[in-house]
């Protein structure tokens, strides 16, 4: 049987698993000890679960133990890594490259850093959401300290040539630092073989709990050091202090390790479905796939429907139907999705689309009716838009002076 | 945000949607909003010459549920309303009726807009002077 509300705004967050959910429990109550209390078994019992969770998280990057300072998300390990390494390496420049569909965290912490001194290159992405790598190259100076460039897109989904930055990175001396939100725990990531510095990631985009993530800071070729933007009792190397969020820390290893061995037959299968979804809702007249299709994440589908609008869309089916537009009818800005708009999507575009975002417990059955009330809701806002009539009788519409507000 | 019930109801069951013959003397035409402001509204009045009373009154809106809901609203209220008393049509009524939060007030007065629109095509239309409003600035 169908239940609802159908949720396919995995992107936004994820259920927690409930094997994370049951390796959380006995730390909130049994266990509850401070796993910086060094002289008792509370203390000690706490540090070896972080310890334990420390590995698993570090095993599904690639990394080392000693290479994850755990956080209370990404937006804090963007926030982390960015001004980290802006004051680490104030002497050697100040000048930090990054691309204009980053997330908010990195957007808004560099324009931060403008007013602090710093210098800031925000490469355009090419139609597909790509960065062009050449152009990333022409972008370095002397005083380049940091490239950051997201792994993946949280709107549509696309894959940055990661390997390919790291080589330019790693050619001119220039630390890669990357927000992996998206990607780990979706498909492979491995900091070595991706030659990434620093990364950003966090629990409740993988099916474990939400306040927990973690930066990771290489310690080998070469060896990266950022300043501590909280101060306090020098926990994690120094490098972020703040008592240890142990049940969260447990659940973020336990959800690491689920997605380490089930990732493969987990992409398989949403793969397909993510498929089906896309290629139903593409028959639609004039309806366009946001995004690059090969370059991306398995289980993300951007769609426009032209002539209706987002979040009207949306409206049609959010009963029982969680999902998102990049309609600006969505925030209080009025502004739609500077992603979409970043790829050259003209304003109504942009505000027509829907972002799907499928996950581990997503059914074909879910997928199947969300066809099935997309498309008729398409249809029965279509009948109702000026626009849409005016497209079937082939009436330009950039040739119309609309009353700009 | 959640939508009132009236939004809904209006939504689900939107009133008047369709187009006028344009080409008619006695249909005025509103057309307001920008695709780039995702809202577009297209309001049309179809007047008796005797009596200056609305008889018929249609929308089409690309739009969210509000503005959708605000047009379908409109349209209700201009029939039977003479052309005059239509122009007192004021956007914070529609807003109370349908309970628009903040953020979707401006579409309670791009539908007035609309319908001053709509109003003054029809005037045009029929060798009367349009008449000039005052710019609500809300959008």
């Amino acid at each position: 049987m169908l239940q609802f509300p159908i949720y396919l705004d995995h992107n936004a967050t994820t259920p927690c698993d409930p094997r994370v959910v049951e390796a959380m429990i006995p730390y909130f109550t049994n266990s509850f000890g401070n796993a910086a209390s060094r002289n008792h078994s509370f203390g000690w019992q706490a540090e070896e679960a972080v310890d334990y969770a420390r590995e698993q998280v570090a095993k599904l990057i690639g990394a080392d133990p000693k290479e994850i300072i755990f956080t209370s998300g990404a937006t804090e390990g963007d926030n982390l890594a960015i001004k980290g390494v802006f004051e680490m390496y104030a002497s050697k420049g100040n000048h930090i490259i990054t691309c204009n569909i980053e997330h908010k965290a990195v957007l808004d912490t560099c324009r931060h850093l403008e007013k602090e001194g710093a210098e800031i290159t925000y490469l355009n992405v090419k139609p597909n959401g790509l960065i062009d790598l050449a152009e990333l190259e022409a972008a370095i100076k002397p005083t380049t300290i940091l490239i950051a460039i997201m792994y993946a897109n949280n709107e549509i989904g696309t894959v940055m040539p990661m390997r390919e930055i790291s080589a330019i990175a790693r050619k001119h001396g220039v630390l890669l630092f990357s927000d992996g939100v998206q990607a780990v725990g979706k498909i492979p990531v491995d900091v070595n073989k991706d030659g990434i510095d620093l990364m950003a990631f966090t629990a409740h985009k993988m099916y474990g709990p939400k306040g927990v993530g973690a930066l990771y800071v290489r310690r080998k070729n070469p060896r990266v050091k950022v300043t501590a933007q909280i101060d306090g009792g020098g926990h994690e190397r120094g490098m972020r202090s703040g008592t240890l969020n142990v049940p969260g820390i447990v659940g973020f290893g336990k959800a690491c390790e689920i997605c380490l061995t089930e990732m493969e037959a987990d992409t398989a299968r949403i793969i397909k479905l993510r498929d089906k979804l896309e290629q139903s809702l593409l028959k639609v007249e004039e309806s366009y796939l946001n995004g690059d299709k090969e370059h991306r994440l398995p289980h993300v589908s951007n769609i426009s429907f032209k002539y209706v609008e987002g979040e009207g869309l949306m409206m049609g089916f959010n009963k029982n139907i969680a999902l998102s537009s990049g309609s600006a009818c969505t925030s209080a800005s009025l502004e739609p999705s500077y992603v979409l708009k970043a790829l050259g999507l003209g304003d109504d575009l942009a505000h027509s689309s829907l972002r799907f975002g499928l996950g581990r417990y997503t059914t074909e059955e879910q997928i199947d009716y969300t066809i099935e009330q997309v498309t008729n809701t398409v249809n029965k806002l279509r009948d109702m838009s000026p626009l849409w009539e005016m497209f079937k009788e082939g009436i330009d519409l950039d040739t119309i002076e609309w009353a700009h507000h | 945000m959640a939508y009132s019930e009236k939004v809904i109801d209006h939504y689900q069951h939107p009133k008047n949607v369709g187009t006028l013959d344009k080409s008619k003397n006695n249909v005025g035409t509103g057309l307001v909003g920008a695709p780039e402001c995702g809202d577009v509204m297209r309001l049309q009045i179809e007047v008796d010459d005797t009596t200056g009373v609305i008889k018929d009154a249609k929308f089409k809106t690309f739009g969210c549920g509000s503005a959708i809901a605000s047009s379908s609203l409109a349209t209700e209220w201009l029939k039977g309303k003479t052309v005059d008393e239509a122009v007192k049509i004021d956007n914070m009524t529609i807003v109370e009726e349908l309970n628009l939060p903040p953020v979707k007030i401006h579409c309670s007065v791009l539908a007035e807009d609309a319908v001053k629109a709509a109003i003054n095509d029809y005037r045009k239309k029929n060798g009367l002077e349009e008449l000039q409003f005052e710019e609500k600035g809300v959008h």
